[in-house]
This record gives C-alpha cells, sequence and structure tokens, in this order.
C-alpha cells in the first residue's frame, strides 16, 4: 500500500471533495492481488461504449431520420464527409467489440460466481446495462434503413405483436402511424439515442455498486488482510492499460483489415418494403436469441422462451444454491458450465442459419440444456457435488 | 520529423500516380471509361458525386469536363417549367432516365441496377460482375428464354434481363489498350469495386499506422507493468 495521504484541505475539497474521491476510488482502492486478464473486459467495454458515443455524436450531426433520406445520408457520411467513413466504421466496429467484451465480461461473472452475495447488485444492474445495450444495439441498426434494417425490424416487430395483451398496443406505441415508416424511424432514432445516454447512467450505479463489496478474484474468497490486496493504481492501471491495447489492435484491425466480416452486405441495398430478403439473418451479437426465438414452431412459445432466457439471468444470484464462488473449486459446476458456454456459441451459429434440419436440432438441443443449467444444475447441483477446498488466503496466487 | 516526412511521401506518391498516368490508365481509369460510354447509357450511380472520381486518379479537367457534358434538374424557370443545367463536380452522378418509371418503361419493366454498392451487395463482388460480363453465349436453339431475357450462362437459369452489353472494340480506350471483350469486363469490374469501396487504399495506410502506433505502446505497457508488478512479492510476473 502507498503511504497513507494526508487529506487535502483546499477551497474545493471543502466544498465538492472529487480530488479525494477520485484518489479513494481510483489510486488507492484496494484490489484483490490476483485478478486475471479476464477481470479486463469491463474497462474493455467502458472504452467501447466511451467510443460508440463520441463516434455515435458525429454520424447523429450528418443523419437524417426519414425513410426517403437515411440511406443516402448513411451513403453521404460513408463517401463524402471528411473521415465520415473512419467514424462509422469505429461506430459499427465498436458495436460487435462491446458485445464481445460484455459477453466476455459476463461469463466470467458466472464462471467466479461474481453474482453471489453480496454482488447481486452488481449483477443486476450489469445485466440491465446489457438490455439497454441490446436496445440500442437493435434500434441504430435499423437507421441505415438498408434491406436488413428494414426486415430486421419487421421481425423484431411482428415478434413484439404476438405478445398477449400488450404487444399490439406496444407496437404500435413504437411504430406510431401505419407500419414501418417515417413516424417509426424517428421514433427509433429518438430510442437509440435516448437508450446509449441511459446506460451511461446505469454503469454509473454498476460501478458505484462495484466500489462498495470490491472485486470478486479467481479463488471467490475475500481477501482478509493487507497482503491480499494491492491499490488499484499503479498495479491494475498498468494490467488493464496492457489488456486495453490488445484490446484496440483487435478493434482496429477489424474496422481497417475486415470491415465487411461483421457487416452484412445486403444492408448496402436500400430498404425495399416489397422485396423480402432470401434469408434474413441477425447480426452475431443477436444470433444466439435469434435461434431461440426460432427454435419452437409456435411464435409466442420463441418469444417467451427467448424473453425468458434473459429473466432467467436475473434470477441466478438466487437459483445458485452453493456457498462456494469460484467454480475453480467446483469440479461438476466447472464442467457444467462450460457446456453452458458451448450450447450459447452453439445457439449463435444456430442463429445464422435456416432453422431446418441439422441447425433446428442444434438450436433446440442448446435451449434444452441452457434451462437446464440455470433451472436445474444451478439450485441442485450442490446438493452432491464434493467442492475442492478452498485456499486460505490470496497470498501466492499469481497476477 | 513526422511533418516533412509526411509531405515528401505524399509527393512521392503523386508522381508515382501522374507517371503511370501518363504512361498507361489503370484499370479503374479504364474502367470508368467503360461505364461512361457504355453502362451509364442505362445504369445510375445515386450516391456518387462527380468529384469522387478523383479518387481513381482523374484530373480536375476531366471530371468537370465529364460533368459538363450531363444534365441535372434546376428547378423550374419562368414559366413554370421544369429545366435542367450542366452539372457541377459536387452534383451526384445520378441516373440517365429522369425518374424511376421511366428507367423501367425503358427496361422491359426492370430497373437497372444501381452501380453505387453492387460490387458489395452482389454476392461474389466484382469478380462476379466480371464473370456475369464474360459469359453472355449465342442460345442453343432448343431453349425458350423469357420474352425481354438473354442467354446467359453465369446464372443457374441461364438468362439474365440485360442485353449483351459489351463486344470487342466497344470503346477506344485512351490509353490504347485493346479493347476486347474480357479485357473491358475486368476493367469496368474493378472500376465497380472501388465504387463500392472508395476508401480502401486510405483504410489500409491508417490501419497500418494505428496498428504500429499501438504495437509500440503495447511493448511499453507490458515493460512498464512487469516492473510495476515485481514490487508485489510471491507473484508470477
Amino acid at each position: 500500500m502507498n503511504e497513507p495521504n494526508t487529506p487535502p484541505t483546499g477551497w474545493l475539497e471543502t466544498r465538492l471533495p472529487i480530488v479525494s474521491a477520485f484518489r479513494r476510488e481510483y489510486v488507492d482502492f484496494a484490489m484483490p492481488r490476483n485478478l486475471s486478464y479476464l477481470w479486463n473486459f469491463g474497462a474493455f467495454a467502458t472504452i467501447a461504449l466511451g467510443l460508440l458515443i463520441v463516434s455515435g455524436i458525429f454520424l447523429a450531426l450528418n443523419y437524417t431520420p426519414s425513410p426517403t433520406e437515411a440511406f443516402s445520408s448513411i451513403e453521404t457520411i460513408d463517401r463524402h464527409v471528411a473521415s465520415g467513413w473512419l467514424v462509422r466504421a469505429i461506430h459499427m466496429g465498436g458495436v460487435s467489440m462491446l458485445f464481445v467484451a460484455l459477453y466476455v465480461h459476463m461469463a466470467r461473472s458466472l464462471y467466479y460466481g461474481s453474482y453471489k452475495a453480496p454482488r447481486e447488485l452488481l449483477w443486476l444492474t450489469g445485466l440491465g446495462l446489457f438490455i439497454l445495450v441490446m436496445i440500442a444495439a437493435f434500434a441504430g441498426y435499423i437507421l441505415p434503413w438498408g434491406q436488413m434494417s428494414y426486415w430486421g425490424a419487421t421481425v423484431v416487430i411482428n415478434a413484439l405483436n404476438a405478445v398477449p395483451l400488450i404487444g399490439p398496443s406496444l407496437a404500435s406505441w413504437l411504430l406510431g402511424g401505419e407500419g414501418l415508416g417515417s413516424v417509426a424511424l424517428h421514433r427509433i432514432y429518438v430510442l437509440h439515442f435516448v437508450t446509449a445516454f441511459s446506460i451511461i447512467g446505469v454503469i454509473v450505479l454498476h460501478v458505484a455498486a462495484l466500489h462498495v463489496t470490491g472485486s470478486n478474484n479467481p479463488t471467490g474468497i475475500e481477501p482478509k488482510t493487507a497482503e491480499d490486496v494491492v491499490p488499484f493504481h499503479p498495479y491494475y492501471t498498468t494490467k488493464d492499460g496492457l489488456g486495453l491495447c490488445l484490446f484496440l489492435m483487435v478493434y482496429a484491425a477489424l474496422i481497417f483489415f475486415a470491415p465487411d466480416l461483421l457487416t452484412l452486405a445486403n444492408n448496402y441495398a436500400m430498404a425495399n418494403p416489397l422485396v423480402t430478403p432470401g434469408d434474413i439473418t441477425p447480426e452475431w451479437y443477436f444470433a444466439p436469441f435469434y435461434a431461440i426465438l426460432r427454435a419452437v414452431p409456435s411464435k409466442l412459445g420463441g418469444l417467451l422462451l427467448s424473453a425468458g432466457s434473459l429473466a432467467v439471468l436475473f434470477a441466478v444470484p438466487w437459483l445458485d444454491r452453493s456457498p462456494i464462488r469460484s467454480a475453480r473449486y467446483r469440479p461438476v459446476l466447472r464442467w457444467a458450465l462450460l457446456g453452458l458456454f458451448l450450447a450459447f456459441i452453439a445457439l449463435g451459429v444456430a442463429g445464422m442459419h435456416k432453422p431446418t434440419g441439422f441447425w433446428l436440432g442444434v438450436s433446440r438441443l442448446g435451449v434444452i440444456y441452457y434451462y437446464l443449467y440455470f433451472l436445474v444444475l444451478l439450485p441442485f447441483l450442490p446438493r452432491v457435488e464434493i467442492p475442492r477446498s478452498l485456499p486460505a488466503t490470496l497470498r501466492g496466487e499469481g497476477a | 520529423m513526422k511533418r516533412i516526412f509526411f509531405p515528401a511521401f505524399l509527393a512521392f506518391l503523386a508522381t508515382g500516380i501522374c507517371k503511370n498516368a501518363a504512361l498507361a490508365d489503370t484499370p479503374q481509369q479504364r474502367g470508368f471509361q467503360v461505364y461512361r460510354q457504355v453502362c451509364s447509357t442505362c445504369h445510375s450511380l445515386d450516391q456518387v458525386r462527380f468529384a469522387d472520381l478523383s479518387g481513381i486518379g482523374l484530373s480536375v479537367a476531366d471530371i468537370k469536363a465529364y460533368a459538363a457534358s450531363r444534365q441535372v434538374p434546376d428547378g423550374v424557370d419562368d414559366d413554370g417549367d421544369p429545366k435542367t443545367r450542366p452539372a457541377h463536380l459536387s452534383d451526384l452522378i445520378g441516373s440517365p432516365y429522369p425518374n424511376e418509371a421511366m428507367a423501367r418503361m425503358a427496361n422491359h419493366g426492370d430497373l437497372p441496377p444501381d452501380f453505387s454498392r453492387l460490387a458489395m451487395t452482389e454476392e461474389g463482388g466484382a469478380a462476379r460482375i466480371e464473370t456475369i460480363l464474360r459469359s453472355y453465349a449465342p442460345k442453343p436453339a432448343d431453349l425458350v428464354l423469357p420474352p425481354g431475357s438473354y442467354y446467359n450462362t453465369a446464372f443457374a437459369q441461364n438468362h439474365i434481363g440485360m442485353p449483351p452489353p459489351l463486344h470487342d472494340g466497344q470503346v477506344k480506350y485512351v490509353d490504347g489498350t485493346a479493347a476486347t471483350l474480357p479485357q473491358m469486363a475486368q476493367d469496368v469490374s474493378a472500376y465497380l469495386d472501388w465504387v463500392a469501396h472508395p476508401h480502401s487504399m486510405e483504410r489500409t495506410h491508417i490501419g497500418l499506422g494505428v496498428l504500429a502506433y499501438l504495437a509500440v505502446l503495447t511493448v511499453l505497457l507490458a515493460i512498464m507493468k512487469r516492473r510495476v508488478w515485481k514490487r508485489v512479492k510471491g507473484t508470477g510476473s
């Protein structure tokens, strides 16, 4: 630990102690000494979101939310606005990088039990963020008004209409006039950036909750002595900084050398309500949920399963009955959880294919295992599982 | 150092391009010539401005001359009749037809696809466009095609709505290249590839710079991180 600092007593300090607060939370803040690089992904997500917001503001300056002009305003950004193509590439690549970071961040929480007491609110605010990001991403994808924008939105609005009782009102509230047109596009544009800015607010809650409980760590046991912790700066500023450089290199490789990898070429054709594309595929980050949506022959059933797959995550802190946090010391759960990650990835691949034959089978197995894990394995496994012995301290744990 | 280096680099690049231009046109420039003389009688470039053509190394004078040869709508005159004017550099190249209905009327009810992103939206990209242009053949005697369609082996159903657009010697290349059909097909697809990805060169250059910068930063941070973490006893790094 650093030497204790004498409290500052300046003019600002006595009125608004932001300097000492910053020092307390971001310089001296005690972190477990044994965090792996998986603990970098929260910072990655924050940086990706920051880049999305800044690039998004510059895109908004040049975008026109009307069905007749949206498509050509995007083309103008891409072709004629100075560095517009670069700003748009940062924005489009940023979405994928944000989802990568969020999925790894969530998987890490599941593996090391970061959702367990006293971190339930950390997990819940995180899930809230994930859902807001999904809404913002969905709304944002409609804005270029390409074929996939239009027909992807149509799929979701049809799904919304299938919700009993409130569905049709909700859909017409979103669409405004008749169908997906001028009024709807304007609303979706507003929804896109209102959601984006709300995310910042929820991040504040998420980080505040983190700074109350402190970070979990790979052993899942709480740090007990001063030997178990290191100050955030310089230890985790350098470690996050190094990870961030590597993250940005992947990001740069994506937007500069593989810009077409993550976008569907179809979306460079302007929306045409009269021509349905051969098959409507979602962006990769929605693919697992799209696979769940189409895994059963009932529209409402698919919707319930898909929404349920998110809803069940909110119950995870209470579904998991084991007092041990980290899957490292739970020999059975560890494999069950790796199975869940595989099932989720398989669902993602299935979501990019037509839901027939083999891929329909994969989707169904994936859905069954997904629910089996959360509703059966998580609550009942602790009764039969014999955990490995936990270490007494974090001392000697590698960093 | 960067300030001296960068203009020098640009100048080097520019002389390279100009020298090439004096000797021979690039495939994209020849492709533009085919577009201008053949394709643009039916196909539009709705999202591309005349000024954008500097991206394939055309001179400003050449682009101005091309723009001046095209008429664009210019509001109404004092009697309320629509009038036109020669295009400016900042105008969109646009469509040869005044509106979609007239484009369809002139093409058996079909709309000739816009070229702006065709090399992207067409599955197989520019190579696919070249294949289509080279795959016209005389129709087998026993085959009956739908009215207004032409035999083309690039399609599963063996026909396409577009009449064979290219034939040998159709254009006279400024640089003296023999305008054979395969040559023109190759050039025009190179041009369309550029039209669909106008910044791909710049994208690669900036990308290399960004990656090099981040690579150096990564090495520096890795060294710093190791030095900082040495202070914590009993850790691996």
